[in-house]
């Protein structure tokens, strides 16, 4: 320990780097995004660009997105709670759940051309497996695809609350005299709740920021927020269209964090009961 | 001492019957279940893969087998120089290396730092590094527009590309880092290094880091699987890495197979880094029974 | 009886725990044990860990199959019946209170099961908790509790039922020392007043003898000695008891014609018919005290004071006698002329003692409680 001049340098100083990093690389862009959203081609500040958020195809875009986002998410958070379970129930140490855990790990990021090329071999009009008519329908043959990231990623996010419930709960709600039914009614279930909503809003804000996926899979019809964005952004037809690009954008932002603060919330009750 | 025998019952020698009670049924029904699970799981995983696999194998015809997928990546003649796939996936691993070692330079230090000296701002740390998850990389891609035309001017690499890269990984590095350090009483041991006559360089290199390996192994294999997986930013910024490559291969040349092989490695690849970073971790877990 | 305040009583029931064997794989947790409570009473067990305690308290519960015996509660079998059709009320180390639930909604939890309608529930839980003196914190949450706070919800819920047994799994270990003695005993009162039949585990042997009616120390799966307090404490059946329960000073001794000769003091024998020869005597550190100054001072009990530890009342001197060493427990006052490095003449008081033939790992020396 060096003994001598007392150094007058606050400790926070040793967290600039990150933070402006941070700052540079994340804050800076999002707030260009959320500025230019209210600029007019002439440079002034004008709430004109929002109205077309109101505009019904636009609307019809935002729709599109959630109601693909929506359902990946309700199916992805069935299923995948269904596998979380089944993973922890079995021995901590063993096998099957490190090779489930890897998978999931690997499998929640994955996604693009690779993952709807393998649906379109698989499942296409020329599919090794067979062919499903309904491939190429939106949302169905979408959200099959969507399943294979967002299973995954509910088994990352929710496996930790399944391992958090106490086998002494399950042991007094039955020395108690609970059945299976009732402690999964009365303890079980209403302890898994918030953690499983939040799952949920996390795995909706997973499928609504995607956008590699959905475009390989069809990237001549733009059904969600992200791919008009792409459209709007690759076709510049002065800047009028920036402005557009930059108003879905801000609209993505906005529900995004509003589902993720909900998320957060929830995780805090879950944690506070999980732990 | 209790002295009663039961009537009938021979000594030690029986060997344990199978049991029949409440709980070993209720065990049987339960492996049943988590069998079924897995079987049915498993092929929903499986199947897409294998498909990959085989495709990756396909010949000129429909139905035939062949390598020349595979012997396309690996070979490239030299009057045209190395093929953009190869270029492509060499830029991407290299962007994959830099951006985790920047990654951990960058974060490691500041959670460490932040969990010793600067507990406040924990919860800024924290809403920051989950912030990325909040904002799609296609906002993102919007607003980063600008700030890459000026970088444009002294870098034409895809390399620049990192500087965005370690914001995508963020969120999961820092997850799985906060994971590993929490799991620690850093505290404590930071005092203990101190009292013992250490500085703060060495309480973080020396006795903290050393206990994070497992945390920092799995930031890194997960900043390397998203490196390796990113596709949108890349293309909106008119690079080419790995995904944007396959993209443009899947649209211009109907020789899918390449695709496939080439995924179907850099997919195994991380699978088996993760699953052999899973056994290589020490399970704590739990309290011991009374 | 659990008496509810209308004054409604319901007879106290016996357990019988007859052949009861566990295994898992190849360790033996439980070996062919039998135990009887008696109706109102509370049974401790105590032992080391691995002794098949919690085991057997388990097995009463439902929680874990019994691979041979049965089970009898109020003359009724209920080996085959699951666990949540028991009527034993549980508590548990610890964590076991719902967290998403308040206090009284942890309390209710069995009535709500039953079926009890709201208003009878909320009145019977509120009872309860006034039972154990917590019916002002009824709205609060678990985690908003100290674990003794924590300990005494979980006893209210497990009464609540009105079980016919109460099980209790080492409720205490989890707590700080001094949360633990006053708990413990607001146990026993309320177990007392209840009248329930009570089988409490744990390894703290002053707890066991503290609160049981009776104590059976078990050792690898089996009951080494089933009785009262005093009896386990001063007449101990086996070596393991006599050294598990308090402290024990092993010295070597001659048997002869029905005494031990131990150092120089002729000591009743325990147990009859102990063939002549040397042993190992078992001594409490109670019944060594100082040698008064009018006997011999050539007693082969004289040695050099190590250490004197202050417990309160008494003070346990520690006693190099040349070739092993001995511990006495004496009255502080009497303790006060020692010091470490004083001299001092011992004796043992001819209270009738244990013998050990068998040469059990460890020299002949004070023995530790484990």
């Amino acid at each position: 320990m060096r003994a001598g001049r007392r150094l007058s340098i606050p400790n926070w100083i040793g967290t600039v780097p990150f933070f402006g990093y941070v700052a540079v690389f994340l804050l800076w862009p999002t707030g260009i995004v959320v500025y230019d959203a209210f600029k007019n081609p002439a440079g002034n500040f004008t709430l004109s660009g929002l109205t077309a958020l109101g505009n019904s195809q636009v609307r019809g875009y935002f729709i599109g997105s959630f109601k693909l986002s929506l359902i990946s998410a309700v199916i992805g958070a069935a299923f995948g709670a269904i596998l979380a379970y089944a993973i922890a129930a079995g021995n901590p140490d063993g096998m099957i759940r490190r090779l489930y855990l890897s998978v999931s790990g690997v499998l929640a990021q994955f996604g693009g051309v690779t993952l709807a090329f393998a649906f379109l071999v698989l499942i296409g009009p020329v599919g090794l497996l067979f062919h499903a008519g309904w491939y190429f329908n939106f949302p169905w043959g979408i959200t099959l695809i969507y399943a294979y990231f967002q299973i995954p990623l509910m088994v990352l996010v929710f496996l930790p609350a399944i391992d958090g419930l106490r086998v002494q709960w399950r042991e007094a709600s039955e020395s108690l005299g609970s059945s299976t039914w009732q402690y999964w009614r009365y303890v079980g279930g209403p302890l898994l709740m918030p953690a499983f909503l939040g799952a949920l809003l996390l795995l909706f804000a997973n499928a609504l920021s995607a956008y590699a996926t959905i475009q390989a899979w069809e990237d001549q019809v733009p059904y969600t927020v992200p791919q008009q964005i792409y459209n709007s952004m690759s076709s510049e037809v002065g800047l009028a269209n920036i402005n557009y690009a930059d108003v879905l954008a801000l609209g993505m932002v906005v529900l995004v964090a509003i589902v993720m603060t909900g998320y957060a919330l929830l995780g805090r009750r879950a944690a506070r009961w999980l732990r | 001492m209790a002295a009663v025998t039961s009537v009938g019952e021979t000594p030690l020698a029986a060997p344990a019957k199978r049991p029949v009670g409440m709980q070993a049924r209720r065990r049987r029904r339960l492996n049943l279940f988590r069998y079924v699970v897995f079987t049915v799981f498993g092929l929903f995983i499986v199947l897409p893969l294998l498909a990959m696999a085989r495709f990756s194998l396909e010949g000129a015809k429909l139905g035939t087998w062949s390598l020349s997928a595979y012997r396309q990546i690996a070979s490239y003649s030299s009057s045209e120089g190395i093929p953009p796939l190869i270029s492509a996936v060499e830029i991407t691993l290299e962007l994959a290396v830099i951006t985790s070692g920047v990654m951990l330079v960058l974060v490691v230090p500041t959670m460490i730092w932040i969990r010793l000296r600067v507990r406040w701002l924990a919860r800024t740390m924290e809403f920051l590094s989950l912030l990325p998850l909040t904002i799609p990389p296609i906002v993102l891609v919007v607003g980063l527009g600008p700030i890459y035309d000026k970088i444009q001017h002294l870098s034409l690499s895809a390399l620049m590309l990192f500087w965005v890269y370690v914001i995508l990984a963020l969120p999961y590095a820092y997850r799985a880092l906060a994971a590993g350090l929490s799991s620690i009483d850093a505290i404590t041991l930071s005092e203990a290094a101190r009292s013992l006559g250490a500085s703060w360089f060495s309480v973080i290199v020396r006795v903290i880091v050393p206990n994070m390996w497992d945390a920092i192994l799995n930031a890194l294999l997960l900043t390397c699987a998203l490196v390796l997986g990113e596709f949108t930013i890349a293309f909106f910024l008119l690079y080419v890495n790995l995904q944007v490559e396959l993209y443009s291969i899947s649209r211009n040349t109907p020789d899918a197979g390449v695709i496939f092989s080439t995924s179907f490695a850099a997919l195994l690849f991380t699978f088996v880094l993760l699953l052999i970073l899973s056994f290589a971790r020490r399970r704590r877990r739990g309290f011991p029974r009374g | 009886m659990t008496r509810t305040r209308d004054g409604a009583a319901r007879t106290a029931v016996e357990v019988r725990l007859e052949g009861l064997s566990r295994h898992y794989g190849a360790v033996v947790a439980l070996d062919h044990l039998d135990l009887i409570l008696q109706p109102g009473e509370l049974v401790a067990l105590l032992g080391p860990s691995g002794c098949g305690k919690t085991t057997t308290l388990r097995l009463l519960a439902g929680l874990e199959d019994t691979d041979t015996g049965s089970i009898t509660v109020g003359g009724r079998d209920i080996t085959r019946l699951p666990a949540n059709r028991r009527d034993m009320g549980m508590v548990f180390q610890a964590y076991s209170l719902f967290p998403h639930m308040t206090v009284r909604q942890n309390v209710a939890f069995g009535l709500r099961l039953r079926r009890v309608s709201a208003a009878d529930r909320d009145k019977r839980a509120l009872e309860m908790l006034e039972l154990v003196g917590l019916s002002a914190q009824a709205d609060r949450y678990p985690n908003q509790l100290s674990g003794g706070q924590q300990q005494r919800v979980a006893l209210a819920r497990a009464l609540a039922i009105e079980p016919q047994v109460l099980l209790l799994d080492e409720p205490l270990s989890a707590l700080d020392a001094k949360v633990r003695a006053q708990l413990r005993d607001q146990i026993r009162r309320i177990q007392l007043e209840v009248g329930i039949t009570t089988l409490f585990v744990t390894h703290d042997q002053e707890e066991a003898l503290a609160i049981a009616d009776r104590v059976g120390v078990m050792k690898e799966g089996r009951i080494e000695q089933l009785a009262p307090p005093t009896e386990v404490y001063s007449r101990p059946a086996t070596s393991f008891v006599a050294e598990f329960v308090g402290l024990t000073n092993r010295l070597d001794g001659e048997v002869s014609g029905g005494q031990v000769t131990v150092r120089g003091c002729t000591l009743p024998l325990m147990e009859q018919n102990v063939p002549d020869g040397r042993v190992v005597a078992l001594v409490r550190p109670e019944a060594v005290t100082m040698a008064s100054h009018t006997s011999e001072e050539s007693s082969p009990l004289v040695g050099t004071v190590i250490a004197v530890t202050f417990l309160g009342a008494t003070s346990r001197v520690t006693v190099d006698l040349g070739d092993t060493t001995v511990m006495a427990q004496l009255t502080t006052s009497d303790a006060a002329t020692l010091s470490a490095g004083s001299r001092v003449a011992l004796t043992i008081r001819p209270d009738p003692v244990l013998v050990s033939t068998s040469s059990e790992p460890g020299a002949a020396g004070a023995g530790e409680e484990a």
